[in-house]
């Protein structure tokens, strides 16, 4: 599906300039050994900014949930609804979660619990973005 | 004078702080609300600004108060119901034109400032206190208990209204561009609606509970037919339509498994409440309802979305909260009447509670019960965000009424009005409020 394009900001650039290598890096901190994201500042646990480092992930995880988006507010994924819009739990943490739109899936016919697999999809500006496909028994 | 936003010292967030120190001592009086509309049609007398003080010159009326009594006034500042006045269109210089404008033209159009509203209320001249409850008359409502409580006012008027422009909403801004800036594309990138987070809880929910979204008709019928008995919004005022099973699971999705009617209407809305000390309201036009205690919850989720398991946690510990500082139990509970919009949390907040001894996964078959205002477990008596359009507001207003005897065709008959909580917005993030009809 067509994406927005992506433009870094200092606090997602390393997140952005892993997708473009292909990698799915996930922000860290060091005084909690927790993942966080969506990234912030600070910590969410310890509320330290000076702690947080990014570390690659295995890019492996399994559908949480999911729901099917038949009104969308961004004009450029309307073309495409209805469509999928699932939540992927990380193999390291599954208390971590990334939205997928999981291409090739059929829409509302989602295995939920099933695994899944980093990819990288180019958005409306060529920034890479992280995605997830169903990994083939 | 600046108005200053609420700090944490307004609010009980925690477990294990006993009773409230000012419970009984603080009163709800007088209600006001304006006219609702589906969208602000551009007039000087139906800006968001109007409409509040409309609404809370009624409230005044009502509690029969002299307005230079009135020493405090607490204000939601967000009006917004998603729309926004868009970059570059011109401003509406006949609507500001027509009041006692602040610093910033959209004030009293797209936001509320108390200092606009004393501006344009020259007969609030005692107001010594304002202060800001962000985002839902559910903040504010405990910010003015709170401040009355602390003795920062003794006669304190609350409001939270809406504005809701034309064209659709939340469809302008970043999500009209091309491109995002990189942090929010995280979670902006993929299109959710608003009320995705709550339908994937719902899924989830019937995933756990062996439950299905059919369930949910029964309490979106009563809602409606509850809000229909609600003179004061806007199902009543502008469609009064009910909403039976056949149309409720007919209409489309927004983001399955919410669909239209699991979203609530966004409108043009104002309510206000006059609060005071129990000793003043005991002089005033309107039975005093009593503020027994109030609740925050300020828990984020771990990640992008909060799970069931968070969700579930929270509510429990809402309900705690809400229990321990006003020295009640769910046996107290009149009657439910938690928020609504999405409708699709509704059972969260129900379940926290234990109203009527239910338990987590137990509400949609309560639905199927009678939970109709002539019966003994009545839920969501004001018919809520689904009975009357986006407010937040009802439940409350509905607590107050039903508890000083005067909900008119929405007044509970199948139980004695004694003890209510409303409050909300959201599962995880909300405020919360007890009432009861006597102080102790
Ligand atoms: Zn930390």
């Amino acid at each position: 599906m067509a994406k927005q394009g992506v433009v870094p900001d200092s606090l997602s650039q390393p997140f952005w300039d892993a997708a473009n290598e292909e990698r799915l890096v996930i922000q860290y901190c060091l005084d909690c050994d927790q993942l966080q994201h969506p990234p912030g500042d600070t910590c969410r646990g310890c509320s330290k900014g000076d702690e947080l480092e990014w570390k690659t992930v295995s890019g492996r995880g399994t559908i949480y949930n999911y729901g099917v988006v038949h009104d969308c507010p961004v004009r450029l994924l309307q073309q495409d609804q209805p469509f999928n819009l699932a939540v992927i739990m990380l193999e390291e943490d599954p208390g971590i979660q990334m939205f997928s739109h999981l291409p090739g899936v059929p829409v509302d016919d989602v295995p939920v619990g099933a695994a899944v697999e980093v990819i990288f999809e180019p958005s409306a500006n060529g920034q890479l973005v992280p995605e997830w496909r169903v990994v083939a028994d | 004078m600046t108005t200053p936003i609420a700090t944490d010292a307004m609010y009980r967030n925690d477990e294990g702080m006993g009773i409230w120190e000012h419970r009984g001592k603080v009163a709800a009086v007088g209600v006001g609300h304006a006219p609702t509309a589906r969208r602000w049609d551009g007039r000087p007398e139906t800006c968001v600004g109007a409409i509040s003080i409309q609404a809370l010159r009624q409230a005044i009326a009502d509690a029969g108060v002299a307005p230079d009594q009135i020493d405090g006034l607490v204000v939601v500042r967000e009006t917004t119901t998603g729309a926004f006045w868009e970059e570059g269109k011109p401003l509406p210089m006949d609507v500001i034109q027509s009041f006692q404008q602040t610093d910033d033209p959209l004030d009293g159009i797209a936001k509320l400032s108390a200092e606009w509203l004393l501006a344009n209320m020259p007969e609030l001249s005692n107001v010594k206190f304002t202060m800001y409850g962000p985002g839902c008359m559910s903040n504010a409502l405990n910010v003015t208990a709170q401040a009355v409580g602390d003795g920062l006012a003794h006669t304190c008027l609350v409001v939270k209204s809406w504005h809701n422009f034309e064209g659709r909403y939340y469809q302008g801004g970043a999500n009209a561009g091309d491109a995002l800036p990189g942090t929010p594309a995280i979670t902006q990138l993929w299109g959710g609606p608003a009320s995705y987070s709550t339908a994937l809880q719902f899924a989830e929910y019937c995933r756990k509970y062996g439950k299905t979204h059919e369930m949910m008709a029964p309490f979106m019928e009563n809602s409606r037919r509850n809000g229909l008995r609600f003179p004061e919004g806007y199902w009543a005022q502008h469609r009064p339509e009910e909403l039976g099973p056949e149309d409720y699971l007919a209409s489309r999705w927004i983001a399955k498994p919410a669909n239209l009617f699991d979203n609530d209407i966004p409108i043009m809305m104002s309510g206000a409440y006059l609060f005071s000390t129990a000793e003043r309201a005991a002089d005033m036009k309107q039975k005093p309802v009593y503020i027994l205690n109030h609740a925050s919850s300020n828990t984020r989720p771990r990640s992008l979305l909060p799970t069931l398991d968070e969700v579930e946690d929270d509510t429990a510990r809402t309900g705690r909260k809400i229990y321990e500082g006003a020295g009640i139990t769910a046996d107290d509970l009149s009657f439910e009447n938690m928020y609504d919009g999405f409708s699709l949390f509704h059972q969260f907040h129900l379940e926290g509670l234990g109203f009527r001894g239910i338990k987590f996964g137990e509400a949609l078959d309560f639905y199927a019960t009678d939970i109709s205002i002539e019966g003994p477990n009545p839920v969501s008596p004001s018919g809520g965000n689904v009975g009357s359009g986006r407010s937040r507001v009802w439940m409350h207003t509905d607590c107050i009424q039903q508890l000083q005897g005067r909900a008119g065709e929405r007044q509970v008959t199948g139980v004695t009005p004694e003890v209510a909580v409303s409050g909300g917005p959201m599962p995880l993030g909300g405020n919360f409020t007890v009432w009861s009809a006597s102080p102790d």
